[in-house]
Order: structure tokens, then C-alpha cells, then sequence
């Protein structure tokens, strides 16, 4: 009962802060110098053709109108139609929002493996030298974000040894017989293994950029919460019972220490996602967040809502999942 | 047991040291750009362009670091382009430390409905997307090194409100805040003479961070052509025309990507040298 009520509280919140979202995001733009109608018509349009298109797109009525208007349509899932690209923008989001998951949930498990291994390297040589180098690479990578690494990458593995794509989602000369967004499932689901190679080439330069901060911070957690439980009177009763070094970490050590790690991904999974944004641009990877940059180039107001308040329900529904996947790991909330 | 804290303290010790040393040299080199930069930092010279760094076959003795497509000195510019980094670093960081630091303490000390409302706009914004927040903020403020500055404090405030609003909290929590009351002491006066004190390394040590964070969201925001001019020698906008010559120019990308690096990691280090510094069980 506690935890439904809990969860209630949580879904009231949530609707708040999404409100608060939309509210925020949708006066800033309006301040927006520059008129999106000017920059749709051809020179030499009559003040007549301005005035209609203006009427077409709603941007006559007063902005407490517009917002009205605009929010009852959200709500109903209909998020206007893009002015530069003239479509309706919940189709136009939709088709981009599966590449921007699929980039920042390979990179997710790109910052698992490695964040994980380096702790555990770390822990199985503690107090030595390799364990200095593991602080020393958690170091580096905590301090330089993911912008700063994608170029880096860009000059080692693009130019300098240029062993990975650094440009685009997959290669354009091949056929692609997808139905779905979904391009990397898709092809596992058609066993097309020579299109996944592909897309992965491509994803690899850009998800790793995205994954190195975060592999840092899982790392030096779990490191620091696996030393601590080392220290605890099971492990080293284990340990008398004569398992082995790696016996004790993995097994004994390991699922006790793992819970703050998981709690910390779920929140700093929401910051990667906001990081797909520049990531995407600086490899020209076809997803959510380079549509979005082209969309405040191009003054679009209604398409930058959209991609605006979609985010914002991605952050507020991973919270959300981190929440209730905490609440239902740790066994002292699970009995409360 | 002595001896391990004595290596730990010299470790800190050399981190401090050699950030600082980096940051105070690229702060001495950004003052004095005017007048120790060989060329000018926008003279274009289209016979002398693309010229590679000093140690490789075809370059000019005169252009150490080489040139970039318009035949303007890679090196000039990265020493003006440290004058606009570091003040947009000084400003940024210091003002986004004065308005979170303010309401953290605010919803920190007083409680209540300030609590609420100020938790609950950290965690609108939170909803965000920080770099297409900034992009967005630019389109409407223009762009310009203002705009620029306006732009992070609006962004990252909550990264300070955060942190200072949960310090702020344990702080209160203590038996010297209560024995104030005891005696008495105004709140506001236990505010600003017992909690901030105690809060403000705390203040510091983000504030380093966040002219690391300040020096990357300006060059981002050149890099999406959104920062001052084209023209203008900025770090990020070099990054960016390298960005597209670098198949024929690399060290156009390079060297300025290697300086915002080191910069970007002193900066981190730096603050989180200090951090340790000031926590008492290290100390």
C-alpha cells in the first residue's frame, strides 16, 4: 500500500514538473527574434500570403491562447505540424527517437562493461600501481565531458588511425529493407548481420564518447563500495573457507556492492541522453537531438516543443523506472 | 597507516600544483595575448594557408603551430582565444555560484514553501536537455559573449542550488546552529555569519568546476556557430573549422582541442584538489 501511494505521490509530481516543462519552454521560444513565416515564404510574398500562413499556424492568437491551444493538442498526442519541415511533428519525432535510444543505450552498455571492469581490475589489484592507474583513468574521464572526448575520437580513430565511421547512422549505399526506426534490433530480428555490423561501425565513435564519463563515475562507485564491503565479516569468512580471490569478489562481494552503482546509472543515464544532443551533430548521426538543433536554427517553434517535451518524459519516466527498480532491489524499503 | 595518508596528501599536493600551474600560465598567456601573439589573430593570408605546424616538411617558421584554411596563425589564436575562454570562465562561473549558492541556502536554511518551490523548479529544469537549453537560450538572447554568459548561469544554477541546499541542510542540522538559536541570534543572522562559512569551501571547490563547464559550453555553443562571430579567435569556433578541414589540416583541430583538454581537466582537478584539501579527515 505504502509503495502505491508512494508511486501515486511520484506520478503527481512528474505531471507537475512536465507542466512546468512545457510552460517553461514554451514562453522562451516565443521571445524567439525572427519570424518562422518569413523564412517559409518565397521573396516577393504579398503581405496577404504572410498573414494567412501566420493564421494557418495558430501565430495570430495571443500567446496565452496559443499555449492553450497547443497543450490541449499535446494532450491528445498532437504536437502541431513542424514549420519548416512541414509535417505533422509527433510523426517527425517519433521516426527520429529510436536512433537517439539505440546510440545512448549501446552507450549505456559500452559505460557498463567498461566502468565495471575497470572497478574490478581495480579492486582484484587494490593497493598497487594498477589500481592508481584505474583512479588516474577515473580521473580523466570524470573531468572531460563527452563533447570533448567525441573530438578526440574524431582525430585518433577518424583521421589519425581511421579505423571507425565518424559520420552518418549506416553506410547510404546500402539497401535497407527496415519497416521500423529501430535499425539496430531490426536487423538482429532479420539476422541481416552484415547491416548491423554497419550500423555498429557507425554507432561505435559516438557511444563511446557518450560512455566514457559515465563508465568513470560507475567505476570509481563500485570501486569504493566493493572496498568497502571487502572489509565486511562475510567476505572474510568466505575467504577462510578458502575461495579464491575472484571467487569472493564476484560472488560474495559483488551483489552487495552493486546496488548505489545501479541507483547512480539510472540518474546519470538521463545526463548521457542529454548529452545525445551535440554528440549526434558533431557525427552527423541522424537522431532526435541534430533534429533539434536544426530546429532552433530554423526557428521552428511547434518541432522544438515536441522534441523538447519528449525529452523531458524520457528524464522524468527513466527517474521514475530508477525509483521503483530501487524501491524493489533494496530489501529494507521492500519490507517497509 | 601514517604513511599511506602521507602518500595520499602528496598525490593531492602534485594534482594542485600542476593544474594550477597550467591554469595560472594560460591566465598569465591571456592577459598578455595582445601583445606576445606573433600575428594578428584575424590578419588572413590566403597564399600562407593551411600551413602545417613548424616540425613538419613545407612550414614557416613564422606560423609555429601552422595556419588554418584562411592562412590566419593557429597559435595567435589560440592565445586570444584563451582571453575570451577565461573571462567567459571568471563571469560565468562566479555568477552561476551567486544565484545557486543563494537559493540553495535559502531552501536549505529557511524550510518550508521556499523549499518547495525553489526543489521543485531545480527539478523542472532538470528535465532539460542542458545543451539544447543553451542552444535554445542563445537563439533568444542573440549571440555574444553576454549572451553566452547569461545562457550558463541559466542552465547550470541548479548544479550549485543542489549541493549547497543539501550542505546547507546538514548544516542546520548541527549542534552550533542550535545553540545560536538558543542564544537568540536572528536567522538571518545565523544564515550569513555561522551556515555560509561552512558552506562556502564547499562553494568554492564547484565554483572551479564550473568554469570547467563554463570554457566547454563556450566552445560548444561556437561550434554550433552560436557564439559570437564566426570571426571571432574562440576556442570552440577553431575546433569547429578544423572539424570540417581535418582530413587536409589536422593540427587546425588539434592544438586547440589539446589546450581546451588540458584546461577542461585542470580546471576539474583543480577543484577537486581543493575539495580534498578542505575536508578535515584528510586535512
Amino acid at each position: 500500500m505504502k509503495l502505491l501511494r508512494a508511486i501515486l505521490v511520484r506520478l503527481m509530481t512528474m505531471s507537475v514538473t512536465l507542466i512546468g516543462a512545457a510552460v517553461v519552454v514554451f514562453f522562451v521560444i516565443r521571445v524567439v527574434p525572427g519570424n518562422p513565416i518569413a523564412m517559409m515564404l518565397p521573396p516577393g510574398a504579398t503581405e496577404d500570403d504572410v498573414a494567412r500562413l501566420t493564421a494557418l499556424y495558430g501565430l495570430d492568437k495571443s500567446i496565452i491562447e496559443q499555449f492553450w491551444i497547443w497543450l490541449t493538442g499535446v494532450v491528445q498526442g498532437d504536437f502541431g505540424t513542424s514549420i519548416s519541415l512541414r509535417q505533422p511533428v509527433m510523426p517527425l519525432v517519433l521516426g527520429r527517437l529510436p536512433a537517439t535510444l539505440e546510440l545512448a543505450i549501446f552507450a549505456l552498455v559500452i559505460a557498463v562493461v567498461l566502468g565495471g571492469a575497470l572497478a574490478l581490475t581495480g579492486v582484484r589489484h587494490r593497493e598497487t600501481r594498477t589500481e592508481t592507474a584505474v583512479d588516474v583513468a577515473n580521473g580523466v574521464g570524470l573531468s572531460i565531458p563527452d563533447f570533448l572526448w567525441a573530438l578526440i575520437l574524431i582525430v585518433l580513430f577518424g583521421v589519425l588511425m581511421p579505423v571507425f565511421h565518424i559520420s552518418g547512422r549506416i553506410s547510404p549505399s546500402l539497401d535497407l529493407p527496415f519497416v521500423t526506426q529501430f535499425y539496430v534490433f531490426e536487423s538482429v530480428a532479420r539476422l541481416r548481420f552484415d547491416l548491423w555490423w554497419d550500423l555498429l561501425k557507425h554507432m561505435f565513435m559516438p557511444a563511446l564518447a557518450l560512455a566514457i564519463p559515465l563508465a568513470a563515475i560507475i567505476s570509481q562507485l563500485l570501486k569504493q563500495s566493493l572496498k568497502e564491503t571487502m572489509h565486511l565479516d562475510y567476505v572474510t569468512l568466505s575467504r577462510t573457507k578458502g575461495y579464491g580471490e575472484n571467487h569472493v569478489i564476484l560472488s560474495e562481494a559483488l551483489p552487495n556492492a552493486v546496488l548505489p552503482t545501479l541507483t547512480l546509472i539510472g540518474v546519470q543515464f538521463t545526463f548521457l541522453i542529454g548529452g545525445t544532443v551535440i554528440i549526434e551533430r558533431l557525427f552527423s548521426y541522424e537522431g532526435l537531438g541534430n533534429m533539434a538543433i536544426d530546429a532552433v536554427i530554423n526557428r521552428d517553434l511547434p518541432l522544438i516543443q515536441g522534441i523538447v517535451i519528449v525529452f523531458a518524459l524520457l528524464f522524468t519516466l527513466i527517474n521514475l523506472a530508477v525509483d521503483m527498480m530501487y524501491a524493489l532491489l533494496n530489501p529494507r524499503l521492500r519490507h517497509a | 597507516m601514517l604513511d599511506g595518508r602521507g602518500s595520499v596528501k602528496r598525490k593531492l599536493g602534485a594534482r594542485l600544483w600542476l593544474s594550477g600551474t597550467w591554469l595560472g600560465l594560460m591566465a598569465v598567456l591571456a592577459l598578455l595575448a595582445p601583445w606576445i601573439s606573433p600575428h594578428d589573430p584575424l590578419a588572413q593570408d590566403l597564399f600562407a594557408g593551411r600551413l602545417p605546424p613548424f616540425w613538419l616538411d613545407g612550414a614557416d617558421p613564422a606560423f609555429l603551430l601552422g595556419t588554418d584554411s584562411l592562412g590566419r596563425d593557429v597559435l595567435t589564436r589560440i592565445l586570444h582565444g584563451a582571453r575570451i575562454a577565461f573571462s567567459v570562465a571568471l563571469i560565468a562561473g562566479l555568477a552561476t555560484a551567486f544565484v545557486g549558492s543563494l537559493l540553495g541556502l535559502l531552501a536549505g536554511y529557511m524550510r518550508g514553501w521556499v523549499d518547495v518551490v525553489i526543489s521543485r523548479l531545480v527539478e523542472i529544469w532538470m528535465a532539460f536537455p542542458p545543451v539544447l537549453f543553451a542552444i535554445l537560450l542563445i537563439a533568444v538572447l542573440g549571440t555574444g559573449l553576454t549572451s553566452i554568459i547569461i545562457a550558463i548561469v541559466v542552465i547550470d544554477w541548479t548544479r550549485f542550488c543542489r549541493v549547497v541546499r543539501a550542505e546547507a541542510m546538514n548544516q542546520s542540522a548541527m549542534d552550533y546552529v542550535s545553540s545560536a538559536i538558543v542564544a537568540g541570534r536572528p536567522r538571518r543572522d545565523i544564515l550569513w555569519r555561522e551556515i555560509l562559512p561552512n558552506v562556502l569551501p564547499t562553494i568554492v571547490a564547484l565554483l572551479t568546476l564550473e568554469m570547467g563547464i563554463a570554457v566547454i559550453v563556450e566552445a560548444i555553443l561556437s561550434f554550433v556557430n552560436l557564439s559570437i562571430s564566426t570571426d571571432a579567435p574562440t576556442w570552440g569556433g577553431m575546433i569547429a573549422e578544423g572539424r570540417t578541414s581535418i582530413h587536409q589540416a589536422w593540427w587546425v583541430l588539434a592544438f586547440p582541442l589539446g589546450v581546451l583538454f588540458l584546461t577542461v581537466l585542470s580546471f576539474s582537478q583543480f577543484g577537486e584538489g581543493l575539495k580534498d584539501r578542505f575536508d578535515p579527515v584528510l586535512r
